[in-house]
Order: C-alpha cells, then structure tokens, then sequence
C-alpha cells in the first residue's frame, strides 16, 4: 500500500491509463438492452446498455451513427462493438461504439441465408418459372396495408400512369407474427376469385424486422405459386427480401411497381398517334406505287398502238390455221390408207371369189348347209348355188 | 359492347394495330387489300384512342363476403 496521495485528476488517469493499455477492451463486442436512448442534437447518441446484473453507459458519435442500418430505440437488443475508456469529467468508464446492430439479426440474417439457399435449390427462383406480365392489365391486385404509404404510393403512380386499370386492395398486416398468414392467404384468394390479372404484394421500408414477413416461406411458397403474375415491391432500392426473388418481378419500390405494372397513358397515346400517321404513310406510299404502275402500263404497246398488237395476234392466228389444216389432210390421207387396206382383206374373204373358182354351196331344203357326204340322204333334193346362179339336184347314192 | 368487352379489345386492338402498320408499310399487299387494312386501321386506333379517352381513376378494396366471394367497397386513399 503506497502512501501516495493522488489528485483525482491524477487517480483518474491512472485508471485511464490502465483501462486504454488493455488490448482486450479495445476492441469488445457487448450485448445487452438498449436503455435510455438518446439523440442529442449535435448527432451524438448516448445510451445505456444493460442487463440483469449490470448497466454500461455507451455513446455513439455521429460519424458512426451516420452509418446504422435501423433505428435504435429503449428496450431493443442489441450487440454494440467498441473500446471502453475512461470519461474524466464525470468519472466513469464507458464504451465508445463504433458499431451497433440489432441483437438476433445475426440469427435472422442466417435463417434468411438459409430459405434463400434451401429455395434457389428447389428451383422457385428459376426465371423459366417467371410468367410474363399483362401488357395492359385492367384489374390490378395490391395485396398490402391499408394504411401505410405503400398503398397510395401505388395507388398515385398507377392511376396516373394509367387510369384505365382498376385498383382492387386486398388489405393485409405486413408485419407482426400474423402477417405471413394474411399475405398468403390474400394471395390464394386473389387466384381463386380470380380478382384480378396481376398482384403486386409488398410495404414500405424499414427494419429487417419490419420486413420480415416478405421473408417468411410461406409468403415465397405462395407467390411461387400464384398462377397470377405477381410483382414484389418491398421497402427501398437495397432491401432485397426472399418475396423479390420469388416474384415475377421485383420492383425496388411500391411506387416503382405501380411503374412497371402499367403502361403509360401518355406514351400510348403517342404511339396511337404514330401508328395512325404511319398508316396514312404507307397507304400514299402503296398509291403512289400503283399510279406509277398504271403509267407503266399504260406505255406499253397494246395501249399505245393496239393496231400493232391486233396484226400480232392475226399473223399468229394465220400461223394456226395452216397448221390446223395440214394436220387434218394428214389424219385424212392415214385413214383413207387403212380403209383400202381392209377393204380388200374382206374382199379376199368374199364366198363369191370362191364360187368363181368352180365350188358349190348344197343347200337342204330345211335351209341348212350340207357340209359332208354323211349328211345327204338319197332321194333328197339340194339346191346348189353355183357362181352365176342356182340349179335343184336330187341325191341318187351315196 | 360493354366496358369490359371493349377493354378486353384493348390489347387485341393495339396488337392487330400494330400488324396493320407493319403490313402497309410492306407495301406489298393490293392496292384494295392496303385500303381495307387502313380503314381497319383506322377504325381500331379510333376505338383505342376513345377507350384511352374513357379512363377514370377506380380504387376498390375487397373483404370476403358471407359466402365468401369477394364484395367490394370504394377505398379512398386520401387524394
């Protein structure tokens, strides 16, 4: 024991001293329960952090305030890195914070990793699954809270964008243990009532708690599901929750989805506009091709000297008759040849040439010609055709 | 027709519309087929345009009826 008395200043010091040359403490994670949390208005933040045995005082400078990812509030848990020091003027050590998240995000960013990983392997993210989006769709389902600003964000940009399609609010919790439930739930029911031909699902921005039921399973295995298009507008351009990659589309924000739901009335018009002007184009264009044709047609020949084309056509018609003509007196000179032909093979085969030759046709008196000597009986007469006429016979013998 | 018919022509109109364009601007079709297409033509940019012309803003939220199908109410979001 030294008999050293020291000033506080000094004492203080050399606590100090001793804390700030303790390379563990420089460098701590803590956790405990946010308390009496407060921003003062130069930027700073000055809290407690506790637990069931002890409390230690904290402040955050603005510098690395700027950078946390949510609002820290009283009676949040949270984990806070940084060095503890000692604070002279008022005596107490506390921990200087650099960085400070939220208790149990760390768990929630694993079972987020983990769903995200579990359902790209089973295929729901696969853009083959990803139905196309109505050109212009007329009925549009927005399954979100009723209340937040997410709705009229929708409602503002798409009924100004595009006031023919209706709006058809199917109102959910978008947070709280319920929320999954009703979203998916909405989702189902917008199918089965078939309500409308496009859902876009989402909220506002937030914490990753706020968030969370755009994380949930259910929620994903619901909008995989949907035969509906459906497009996901959760919170601001960097939260990307396991729902945007399931949906059809993602949207970086409600109002972003109501922009790539529908088209834009204005553009439509104009593209009518230019549609009708085209159109009258081209028709002139397509005239004006077939009045030069007309004049084309009407230089050639046949119009400008028909006589011309007349004496044409008569030379080839000459042409035709004589051909005509020389090939019917050459049919006619074939088939007078084959008539002689024939007629003097019918000639040859005359039973009058035969008579000539000194033969004789017997004849019974029945009519019936008398072919062999067996055939004749005696007594009976014959009438004989000879060449130049008949004589009657009688048969004596054989 | 009614609305709906003739907002369910919407897209049909503005696709058939478009082929129409891309068709005359071939110019290979005959001069009566052209004529026919403008007139179509026409005619179907004249219906679009008065559909665009028709828009009115409608917001509706939906509860569950008794039987469960869906009844809808008017939603007024503020504006």
């Amino acid at each position: 024991m030294s008999d050293r008395i020291y000033t506080v200043g000094e004492l203080t010091r050399e606590i100090k001293d001793l804390l700030d040359g303790q390379p563990a403490l420089q460098q701590v994670y803590v956790r405990g329960e946010l308390s009496n949390y407060k921003v003062y208005p130069s930027g700073h933040h000055y809290f407690t952090l506790k637990d069931e045995e002890a409390t230690l005082k904290a402040v955050m400078f603005r510098r690395e305030a700027s950078r946390l990812h949510f609002r820290p509030e009283s009676g949040m848990k949270a984990i806070a890195l940084g060095r503890i020091t000692v604070y002279p003027r008022d005596g107490a050590y506390q921990l200087y914070v650099s960085e400070l998240v939220p208790d149990g995000v760390g768990d929630l960013q694993l079972a987020y990793e983990q769903l995200k990983e579990k359902l790209r392997a089973e295929g729901l993210f696969d853009s083959a699954h990803k139905k196309p989006l109505p050109a212009y769709p007329e009925r549009i389902a927005i399954v979100t809270s009723s209340a937040g600003a997410a709705v009229r964000d929708i409602i503002r940009v798409a009924s100004k964008r595009w006031p023919l399609a209706k709006l058809i609010l199917l109102p959910v919790r978008v947070q709280g243990a319920e929320a999954p439930a009703e979203i998916v739930s909405a989702i189902r029911y917008a199918n089965r009532w078939s309500v409308a031909d496009l859902i876009i699902t989402g909220r506002g921005g937030g914490s990753i708690e706020d968030l969370w039921a755009f994380n949930d399973e259910r929620v994903a295995r619901a909008i995989y599901e949907s035969e509906l298009p459906v497009i996901s507008a959760v919170g601001h351009e960097p939260d990307v929750t396991i729902a945007d990659f399931v949906a059809d589309l993602r949207a970086a924000t409600p109002s972003n989805a109501a922009e790539l739901a529908v088209p834009d009335w204005e553009e439509q018009r104009e593209l009518l506009l230019s549609w009708r002007a085209r159109m009258a184009s081209a028709l002139r264009t397509r005239l004006e091709t077939s009045r030069h044709r007309l004049t084309k047609l009407r230089e050639r020949r046949v119009l400008t000297e028909p006589g011309a084309y007349f004496a044409d056509r008569r030379i080839a018609l000459d042409h035709l008759g004589a051909l005509l003509l020389s090939a019917c007196q050459a049919r006619l000179a074939k088939d007078r040849a084959a008539l002689g032909a024939r007629a003097s093979a019918l000639d040859a085969m005359s039973p009058l040439k035969v008579l000539a030759r000194g033969y004789a046709i017997a004849e019974k008196e029945d009519g019936t010609i008398l072919r062999r000597a067996a055939g004749a009986v005696p007594g009976e007469r014959l009438k004989l055709s000879l060449a130049d006429g008949r004589v009657n016979v009688r048969v004596e013998g054989e | 027709m009614t609305v709906a018919e003739k907002k369910a022509g919407f897209e049909q109109s503005m696709a058939r519309l478009e082929e129409i364009v891309k068709l005359l601007e071939r110019g290979d079709a005959p001069l009566e087929d052209a004529m026919k297409l403008f007139e179509e033509g026409t005619k179907l940019a004249e219906a679009c345009d008065a559909l665009l012309n028709e828009a009115e803003k409608k917001v509706v939220a939906l509860s569950k009826g008794p039987d469960g199908a869906p009844v809808e109410r008017d939603f007024d979001d503020g504006e």
